[in-house]
C-alpha cells in the first residue's frame, strides 16, 4: 500500500517535472503556486488527519515563515539558506510558543483558541508597522539564488518548489508511518486508551503541532520567494480556513490528498476570478458541497469506489 | 495621562464591550446548546447591519430598523440550522467548514447587493450629542449602547432563570441527551437558541452600525472579538459573557491608546495568560 502509493506519487512528480516545459507563462505560474500551497496543505493534514487537532490559524506559521523572508530579503539581503533557515525555525518558535497554549485544549476549544491565536499573528502583521509595514505588506522579495544556481526564471523556481515539496512530502510521509506517527494515529483513534498504555498523549501532539508549524513555516518561506510581496491577506482567518479545505477536499489522513485539494483549489479560485468577481460565492458554494456530498474528500471517495 | 484620558478610555472601553456582549452572547448560547463554532456570526452582525441601514433609510425609524434587522437574520440563522446544520450534528469540523462557506457566501452577497462603500446607520436625533458629568465628557449613543446591552443581559438572565424555557434551554446546555430523555425537545430548543443568537448579533449589527459603520469585512473583524469573549468567559455561560466582553472591551481600548502597535498583542496575550490558568475560560465549567 505506502510502496505503491510512493510510486504513484514519484510517477505524479516525474510527470510534473517533465511537462513543465512545454507549458505557458501562466499554468506553470498556477502549478509553482500549487505546490507551495500544497506544502501548507499538508502540514495542516499532519495535525488534522494524522492527530484529529484541527487548526483554525495554520496561516499563522505561513505567515512568520513568509515575513521572515520578506524582511531578511528586502532589509538585509540575506541569502537563500539563511532565510529558510531562519523563516522555518520561527515558525516552529512560534508554534511551539502557542502550542503549549493550544495542546491542553481539545475539540471545539482547540479550534477557537488556535483561531485566536492565529489573530494574534495577524494583529501583528496588520498593526506592528515599523516592522511589517502594516496593510501595506512587504513588496519586492527577490527571487533567490542557489549557490551559483539562479532560481529568478519560472521554470528553475517551478523546479525548486517541486523538490521543495517533494521533500516535505517524503518527510512528512516518513514521520506519519513512524512509530511516532503510529502513535499519533492511536490517539486520533482514542485518546484515553494511549493514556492506558503508557504513551505520552501532550508530548505526542504537542511535538505534532510544532512540526507542523515547521512545515507550515517552509510554506511560507517559499511563498514570499513566490509572491514576491507579503501582506496581512497572507495571515487572515479566510488563509487558515482555506487550508482546512483544501484538507478536507482532498481527503484528511492522506497527505497526498491535500496536496491534489490545494491544487484544485488555486487553479478553481484562478480560473473563476477570470470570469467572475464572485469568486467568494464558488468558493462558499464549494465548502458546502464538499461537507454535504463528499466529507471524506476526493481520496476518500476514490478509495470508497474502489471497494 | 490625565484622569479624563482614564475616564474617557475607560468609557469607549464599557460601551465597546456593551456592544461585543450583543455580539458573543448568542455565539456562546449557541455552543453551549449545540457544541458549534458558528463563524457565520460576525455575518449576521454585519448583514443586520446593512438590513438596518436599508431599513433606517426606507421608513426613517431606528427601532424598526432594530426589530427587522433582527427578525430577517434570526430567519437566516434558523434556515442554517434547520436545513443544514442539523443533519451534520456531532460532526465539529463539518460543522465548521459549513459555516465557513456560509460567512463566505453571506460576504460576497453582501458586496454584491450594497456595494463596498462604508456607510453609517442614521440614528435618531435624540442620541446624537453628548452630555457632560463631572467634567467628562460622554457621547449619548455609546450610553445608549451600554443601555441596550444592559437590557439584553437582564431580559436573557430572566429568561433562562426565571422561565419554562429557560430551564429547558439550561437543560439542553447541560447535558442536551439526558434533556432529550426526559422529554425536552432539543432540536426544537436549539433552533429557538440559534433564532436568539442570530437575532442579538443582528441587533448588535445595526446599534453597532450606528458609531462604528457597516462596511464590507466588518464580519471577520468583530468574529475574534466575540470569539474571545466566549473563551475569555467560558463557552455558554452568560455570566462569562458579561465578563469577557468587558474585559475585552477595555482591553482593546486601552490597548490602541496605549500600544496602538501591539494593540492586538495586549487583547490576545491576556487571554492565552487566562487561558493557561484557566482552560474553560472564568466561568466555564470542566
Amino acid at each position: 500500500m505506502i510502496l505503491r502509493r510512493a510510486l504513484l506519487a514519484a510517477a505524479v512528480i516525474a510527470i510534473l517535472a517533465l511537462v513543465a516545459p512545454a507549458l505557458p507563462a501562466y499554468p506553470l505560474t498556477l502549478l509553482t503556486q500549487a505546490l507551495v500551497v500544497g506544502i501548507l496543505a499538508m502540514s495542516l493534514d499532519m495535525l488534522l488527519g494524522y492527530s484529529g487537532l484541527a487548526s483554525l490559524g495554520h496561516a499563522a506559521y505561513f505567515g512568520v515563515g513568509a515575513y521572515a523572508v520578506a524582511i531578511m530579503t528586502t532589509e538585509h539581503q540575506a541569502g537563500l539558506g539563511a532565510c529558510l533557515v531562519v523563516g522555518v525555525l520561527l515558525a516552529g518558535l512560534t508554534a511551539a510558543v502557542f502550542g503549549l497554549l493550544a495542546i491542553r485544549a481539545t475539540g471545539t476549544y482547540f479550534l477557537m483558541i488556535t483561531l485566536a491565536l492565529g489573530m494574534v499573528i495577524w494583529g501583528l502583521a496588520f498593526r506592528w508597522v515599523s516592522l511589517t509595514k502594516g496593510d501595506n505588506g512587504i513588496a519586492g522579495v527577490p527571487r533567490p539564488a542557489l549557490g551559483a544556481l539562479d532560481l529568478s526564471g519560472s521554470l528553475p523556481f517551478f523546479y525548486f518548489c517541486l523538490v521543495s515539496a517533494a521533500l516535505a512530502w517524503v518527510l512528512m510521509g516518513l514521520l506519519v508511518v513512524s512509530p511516532f506517527g503510529l502513535g499519533l494515529r492511536g490517539i486520533r483513534g482514542s485518546e484515553s486508551r494511549m493514556l492506558a498504555l503508557g504513551y505520552n498523549v501532550w508530548l505526542h501532539k504537542y511535538m505534532a503541532f510544532v512540526i507542523s508549524g515547521l512545515f507550515a513555516g517552509f510554506g511560507g518561506t517559499l511563498w514570499a520567494y513566490y509572491n514576491g510581496f507579503v501582506s496581512p491577506n497572507d495571515v487572515q482567518l479566510v488563509t487558515s480556513v482555506e487550508t482546512l479545505l483544501m484538507v478536507a477536499l482532498g481527503g484528511p489522513g492522506t497527505l497526498i490528498g491535500p496536496a491534489l485539494g490545494a491544487g484544485v483549489i488555486v487553479f478553481l479560485k484562478n480560473f473563476a476570478s477570470v470570469y467572475t468577481k464572485r469568486w467568494l460565492l464558488i468558493l462558499g458554494g464549494v465548502y458546502i458541497g464538499v461537507i454535504l456530498f463528499a466529507p471524506s474528500g476526493i481520496v476518500g471517495a476514490l478509495r470508497g469506489r474502489r471497494r | 495621562m490625565s484622569a479624563e484620558f482614564w475616564i474617557a478610555q475607560s468609557f469607549n472601553g464599557i460601551s465597546y464591550g456593551a456592544l461585543l456582549f450583543l455580539l458573543a452572547s448568542g455565539l456562546s448560547l449557541i455552543f453551549g446548546v449545540m457544541r458549534i463554532v458558528n463563524l457565520a456570526h460576525g455575518s449576521y452582525f454585519m448583514l443586520g447591519g446593512y438590513v438596518g441601514l436599508t431599513v433606517a433609510l426606507r421608513t426613517k425609524s431606528f427601532t424598526v430598523a432594530c426589530l427587522a434587522a433582527a427578525v430577517a437574520i434570526a430567519l437566516v440563522g434558523m434556515g442554517m440550522e434547520r436545513f443544514f446544520l442539523r443533519r451534520l450534528r456531532g460532526e465539529v469540523l463539518g460543522q465548521v467548514l459549513l459555516t465557513i462557506g456560509f460567512a463566505l457566501i453571506f460576504q460576497d452577497l453582501a458586496l454584491l447587493i450594497w456595494g463596498g462603500d462604508p456607510y453609517t446607520v442614521p440614528i435618531p436625533q435624540v442620541l446624537t450629542g453628548t452630555v457632560r458629568v463631572a467634567g467628562a465628557v460622554f457621547p449619548i449613543y455609546r450610553i445608549f449602547i451600554v443601555g441596550v446591552a444592559f437590557a439584553v443581559g437582564l431580559g436573557l438572565w430572566l429568561v433562562l432563570d426565571r422561565t419554562r424555557a429557560g430551564a429547558m434551554i439550561r437543560a439542553a446546555v447541560d447535558d442536551a441527551e439526558m434533556a432529550q430523555g426526559v422529554g425536552i425537545d432539543v432540536p426544537r430548543v436549539s433552533l429557538a437558541v440559534f433564532a436568539l443568537g442570530a437575532a442579538l448579533a443582528a441587533l448588535g449589527g445595526v446599534v453597532g452600525g450606528g458609531f462604528l459603520g457597516v462596511y464590507p469585512g466588518a464580519d471577520f473583524e468583530v468574529l475574534p472579538y466575540a470569539f474571545v469573549v466566549v473563551i475569555v468567559g467560558g463557552l455558554g455561560s452568560l455570566p462569562g459573557a458579561v465578563a469577557g466582553s468587558l474585559l475585552v472591551g477595555l482591553l482593546d481600548n486601552f490597548g490602541k491608546a496605549l500600544f496602538p502597535e501591539l494593540s492586538y498583542f495586549t487583547l490576545f496575550a491576556p487571554m492565552a495568560l487566562i487561558l493557561a490558568l484557566r482552560p474553560t475560560g472564568l466561568f466555564g465549567r470542566t
